[in-house]
């Protein structure tokens, strides 16, 4: 199976004032296309700051990340932004809603970005498989956490991404309705035939992807195959 | 790969995500726009009057003239200028005009008016306008007077009556309404009366001395090249002290004078405009600050750098264009008022018509002033990281430090264009955007200052509330600094007006004790000289000043021949001294208004053959000459040989009778002259009645009364600062649109802290104490500093460029500076009780969103 995800030897290293804090280093894994994967570990381990980077949203200081084929040091800030329309989608754990849209307008930018014509009618099917079609018009501040997740997810499937990085999907949500958010998470993952990946501290949210990657202080602690473990 | 990856988007999706955001900020953005309306109103009335003032002028510059052409002279035309009048077919009419005295004889009351003798059918185009209709065009065969209409109101005669000019008594057949080169400054001095010309001479005015105007008219032949007739006759009309003007020029000219003011007052609404731009800015600042995260959030799901950038340009273009075209609008409806505010200036009526060049320069300016005071602010979202969506970063401001300084230079080269444009000086357009910036900065660094201050200082021992509406000056997302620039250059505008207006009026205003004249004889002649010295003393008076006055020409200067330097082109002589007929007068010694600048007076150095003068600077100056030089005077067909031996600075402005040339005593004692006379009377009444006695002993004597002068004067200041006034307001109103613009900014913020303070137990007075307090520091800071300001610049004004003490007048203390102060508590307060009454429910569900 081919990789979609190649990180080799990554390092990041932030200034805070006068000092050099260290937050990655010598991290190198591979994902293929298709799988599920979780990279879980305590709070400040570099969760956050290593899907920024598989993502293209930041600069690493050392080591090399493949997405998509497609060396991310090659590229200039717009051609990232490009990549991330045509292939990337994303999951935050406070939904980043644009709250001047409406969910249905919210759904359908990226596909705009794309071009796409039939952008509103692929959105409504959207907004009815995560069962808010009849809202479509609301704002995201009209709607409650989980339904504004809810529309995040529909946003995130919309232009049919290799590849979906979810931070914390359930971070801001009750247990039932995060529940409700995973299930339908892995359910229109499975339907598009999605990469997955999730940062989170849940590790039974975790256990249901194929494969968890463990930071500690900024380094991989362990490397798990879910489905070696389960067999 | 970026090929491939090519965005299908394109313009549609840009266009219609400004319009989606737009919809959640249609308030705020409104808001934004306001600020500029008024100023581009402003700027586009008056662009749109003078384009209207211009074309009004050009088609009735005839009507204005009565006629397409006239020759001109202050001397009785000689052989030459008939003979050229002559060759032009002949003047189809002609006139003589100079000041006198009128006396009523019904009431016995008399004053200065402006006599002019007719002769034909003038005016040869536009109208006479009279009441009776008729009396226009019989006065002159009836041998009657057409009396100005306000000067019969003033002294309650009626049509019938009749009015003593000189020796002659004319009877009034007419009130004269309108009539084509009167109005204005002179007509209010001297009121026009019309009489025929053939009776002149029985009036026995015109004598040594007086000053008489010779005018003769012409209708232009078909086809003929008035601009060609200009340039080939008027230098010879020159040569002889005579002149031809044609209605083109004329109206040209009188419409310079009216541009010029009008460019002025572009100026001042200019600053407005630039008020509401600085009031863009800021708002432009927090509502970008607030679209970060969107920004961002878009930037993650794929857009790019552009594309984002684009979304807030297109939206801030839109709202320019949209707040141009309200202005536009506005200002076309404005402009309607403009005749009325303006008509004691205006001579005509000016028909308002669409100015396609003020509505386009009202538009350019609504956008490109928008997107230059945004541009710094909206720089931020080319800037933000799409990773602020996972964490919130440093601040990317430091990174676009250079395209600010690109974009702060294209505003002040924006600035600087416009001025030049209005004022067509590269000089004059530097000074201003150099004071504007000043100002500015002044008054930003004050507010920056002032935060400093209280931050460093503290004052821990203040009371809660106090301590509080001080925290809330240096809040984040603070507008202070708008604030304080918006109260503080509305104040500064209006209180720079106030002081002006008084150094101006001090420079006019009349010494109050009895040694200074307030009443001067002119035209005196030497047999009438002692009997007038007795009738003021007789009045029990005292005669201050007895000045004899000599005409003179200048007929060569250094070596040349005044005849050559009129002809020679090359002379950068200043020409007026070439055809001036200079009243001189001789004494030895200097007063008041003159200082010494070279030689000394009496003369010391003398030169054999030659008769040391003293002549003004100005006037020196003019002629190219100095000390030592020698220039030779036409003394009514004798020539005097002089030497220049002494320079004097002479202060041309006070009240008082100057002289640019002075000769010794001892020299001109046996030439033909008249006298002034001066005197002191106690009170209107007085001098009134002295007057009446004077001018029937007199009847050919001038007689100007410095009150009367100075009451014109100071009509006239009044009107003028009455229309600056009018457009200073204009940044006044500018300025509170920005002020309730920045309260509605932070209206959420204030809404969240005041509910926050309630919950920790603040009852709702000392929240409303918290914001009045806040906005009468930035009432007070504001409007301190802008009259502070004004306060500066004319006493500068007046030390520099007019030279005199300055005593400012209490009126900005007193009245403009508690007035805006107490405004801005007002506008703030009012503002503010949808904070103050704020539900906390309510605040806490945005909170949770």
């Amino acid at each position: 199976m081919s990789k979609i995800l190649n990180v080799n030897q990554l390092g990041k290293t932030y200034t805070s004032g006068s000092k050099q804090l260290t937050v990655l280093q010598d991290i190198s894994f591979s994902i293929d296309k298709g799988d599920t994967f979780a990279i879980v570990g305590p709070s400040g381990s570099g969760k956050t700051t290593l899907l920024g980077l598989c993502a293209g949203l930041d600069r690493p200081d050392t080591g090399k990340i493949e997405l998509c084929g497609q060396n991310l040091a090659e590229l200039n800030e717009d051609g990232l932004a490009l990549l991330r329309n045509r292939e990337v989608g994303f999951i935050f754990q406070n939904f980043q809603l644009l709250p001047t849209l409406s969910a249905l307008e919210n759904v359908v930018v990226p596909l705009e970005l794309q071009g796409k014509k039939n952008a509103s009618a692929i959105g409504l099917d959207l907004l009815h498989k995560v069962g808010l079609k009849e809202r479509f018009h609301h704002y995201p501040s009209q709607l409650s956490g989980g339904e504004q997740q809810r529309v995040a997810l529909a946003r995130a499937f919309s232009a049919r991404p290799s590849i979906l990085f979810a931070d914390e999907p359930t971070g801001n949500l009750d247990q039932e309705t995060g529940e409700k958010v995973v299930n339908l998470l892995f359910e229109l993952n499975e339907e598009a035939g999605t990469t997955l990946v999730i940062v989170t501290h849940d590790m039974e949210l975790a256990k249901k992807t194929q494969r968890i990657l463990r930071l500690k202080g900024g380094k991989i602690f362990s490397e798990t195959d879910n489905q070696l473990v389960s067999s | 790969m970026n090929q491939e990856l090519k965005t299908q988007s394109g313009w549609n999706w840009v266009f219609r995500m400004a319009w989606r955001d737009s919809r959640a900020s249609a308030k705020r953005l409104l808001l934004f726009m306001a600020s500029i309306i008024l100023g581009i109103a402003a700027v586009v009335a008056i662009q749109s009057f003078s384009d209207n003032l211009k074309k009004n002028i050009a088609l009735q510059s005839k009507a204005l003239m009565g006629a397409d052409f006239l020759i001109d002279s202050n001397q009785p035309p000689n052989e030459r200028v008939l003979a050229i009048i002559d060759s032009l077919g002949g003047a189809n009419a002609k006139g003589v005009s100079f000041p006198s005295m009128g006396l009523f004889p019904n009431s016995g009351d008399a004053r200065l008016i402006g006599v002019k003798g007719v002769e034909g059918a003038y005016p040869l185009y536009g109208e006479l306008e009279t009441l009776p209709k008729e009396a226009a065009s019989t006065y002159q065969d009836r041998g009657g007077a057409l009396v100005d209409a306000t000067l019969m109101l003033q002294f309650n005669a009626q049509v019938g009556d009749s009015i003593k000019i000189g020796n002659v008594v004319f009877p009034i057949v007419g009130q004269l309404i309108s009539a084509p080169g009167t109005g204005g400054v002179g007509a209010s001095i001297a009121p026009p009366v019309w009489i025929p010309y053939h009776m002149i001479d029985a009036t026995g005015l015109i004598q040594t001395g007086s000053r008489v105007g010779y005018d003769f008219y012409f209708l232009a032949k078909e086809g003929q090249d008035l601009e060609a007739l200009d340039r080939i006759v008027d230098p010879q009309l020159d040569i002889e002290n005579a002149d031809l003007d044609t209605h083109i020029s004329t109206g040209q000219r009188l419409g310079r004078s009216y541009d010029n003011f009008g460019k002025f007052l572009n100026l001042v609404a200019f600053i407005a405009l630039l008020l509401g731009c600085v009031g863009i800015a800021s708002s432009v600042h927090i509502h970008i600050k607030e679209k970060l995260r969107a920004v961002a959030i878009l930037k993650c799901i794929g857009a790019t750098r552009k594309q984002t950038f684009l979304i807030y340009l297109i939206q801030i273009t839109g709202m320019g264009f949209l707040g141009g075209v309200i202005g536009v609008l506005s200002g076309l409806v404005l402009q309607q008022t403009f005749p009325i505010i303006l008509k004691d200036f205006l001579p005509f009526d000016v028909e308002i018509s669409l100015a396609p060049d003020a509505i386009f320069i009202g538009l350019a300016l609504g956008v490109l002033m928008s997107i230059l005071f945004a541009l710094t602010p909206l720089l931020r979202t080319w800037y933000v990281s799409p990773l602020q969506v996972l964490r919130v970063q440093e601040d990317s401001s430091s990174a676009f430090q250079l395209p600010k300084l690109f974009v702060f230079a294209g505003i002040l080269v924006f600035i600087f264009g416009f001025a030049f444009w209005l004022l067509g000086k590269w000089s004059f357009a530097f000074f201003f955007v150099l004071s504007v910036v000043i100002v500015f900065a002044i008054l930003g660094g004050i507010a920056s200052l002032f935060m400093r201050l209280v931050k460093r200082f503290f004052p821990t021992s203040w009371g809660f509330t106090a301590r509080q509406s001080l925290l809330n000056l240096y809040r984040p997302n603070n507008q202070t600094v708008v604030l304080i620039l918006a109260i503080g250059v509305g104040t500064f505008l209006i209180s720079t007006l106030y002081f002006t207006k008084d150094i101006l009026l001090a420079r006019t205003a009349l010494e109050t004790s009895s040694n200074t004249p307030n009443l001067i004889l002119m035209d005196v002649q030497t047999d009438e000289r002692e009997k007038a010295i007795s009738s003021i003393t007789e009045a029990g008076r005292e005669v201050l000043n007895n000045i004899p006055i000599i005409t003179m020409r200048m007929q060569q200067i250094k070596d040349k021949p005044v005849r050559d330097l009129i002809l020679d082109t090359t002379s950068t002589m200043n020409r007026w001294v070439l055809h001036h007929e200079f009243r001189v007068t001789y004494r030895d010694s200097m007063i008041m208004s003159e200082t010494t600048k070279g030689g000394d007076w009496p003369a010391k150095i003398t030169k054999e053959g030659y008769v040391p003068i003293s002549l003004a600077q100005n006037v020196a100056d003019d002629a190219e000459v100095a000390l030592g030089d020698i220039i030779v005077f036409n003394i009514q067909g004798v020539l005097m040989k002089t030497v220049v031996a002494h320079l004097r600075e002479v202060d041309w402005a006070r009240m008082q009778i100057n002289f640019s040339i002075l000769f010794p005593s001892g020299v001109l004692e046996n030439a033909p002259q008249f006298h002034v006379l001066t005197t002191n009377l106690p009170d209107a009444k007085s001098s009134a009645q002295l007057q009446r006695q004077l001018v029937r002993l007199f009847p050919t004597v001038s007689i100007i009364d410095l009150r009367q002068v100075i009451t014109v004067i100071e009509d006239i200041l009044n009107k003028i600062s009455w229309v600056i006034n009018f457009m200073a307001f204009f940044s006044i109103l500018t300025g509170i649109i920005v002020l309730i613009g920045s309260v509605r900014t932070s209206k959420y913020q204030r809404m969240k802290e005041s509910v926050l303070l309630r919950t920790l137990g603040a009852k709702d007075q000392q929240i409303v104490k918290i914001t009045a307090l806040e906005y009468l520091y930035l009432g007070i800071l504001g409007a301190g500093m802008g009259v502070f300001l004004a306060f500066l610049g004319s006493w500068l004004l007046a030390k520099f460029v007019f030279e005199t003490t300055f005593l400012p007048t209490s009126t900005p203390f007193t009245v403009v500076l508690p007035a805006i102060t107490f405004l801005v508590l007002l506008i703030g307060i009012m503002n503010s009780r949808t904070v103050i009454k704020s539900s906390p429910l309510v605040v806490l569900r945005k909170e949770l969103n």
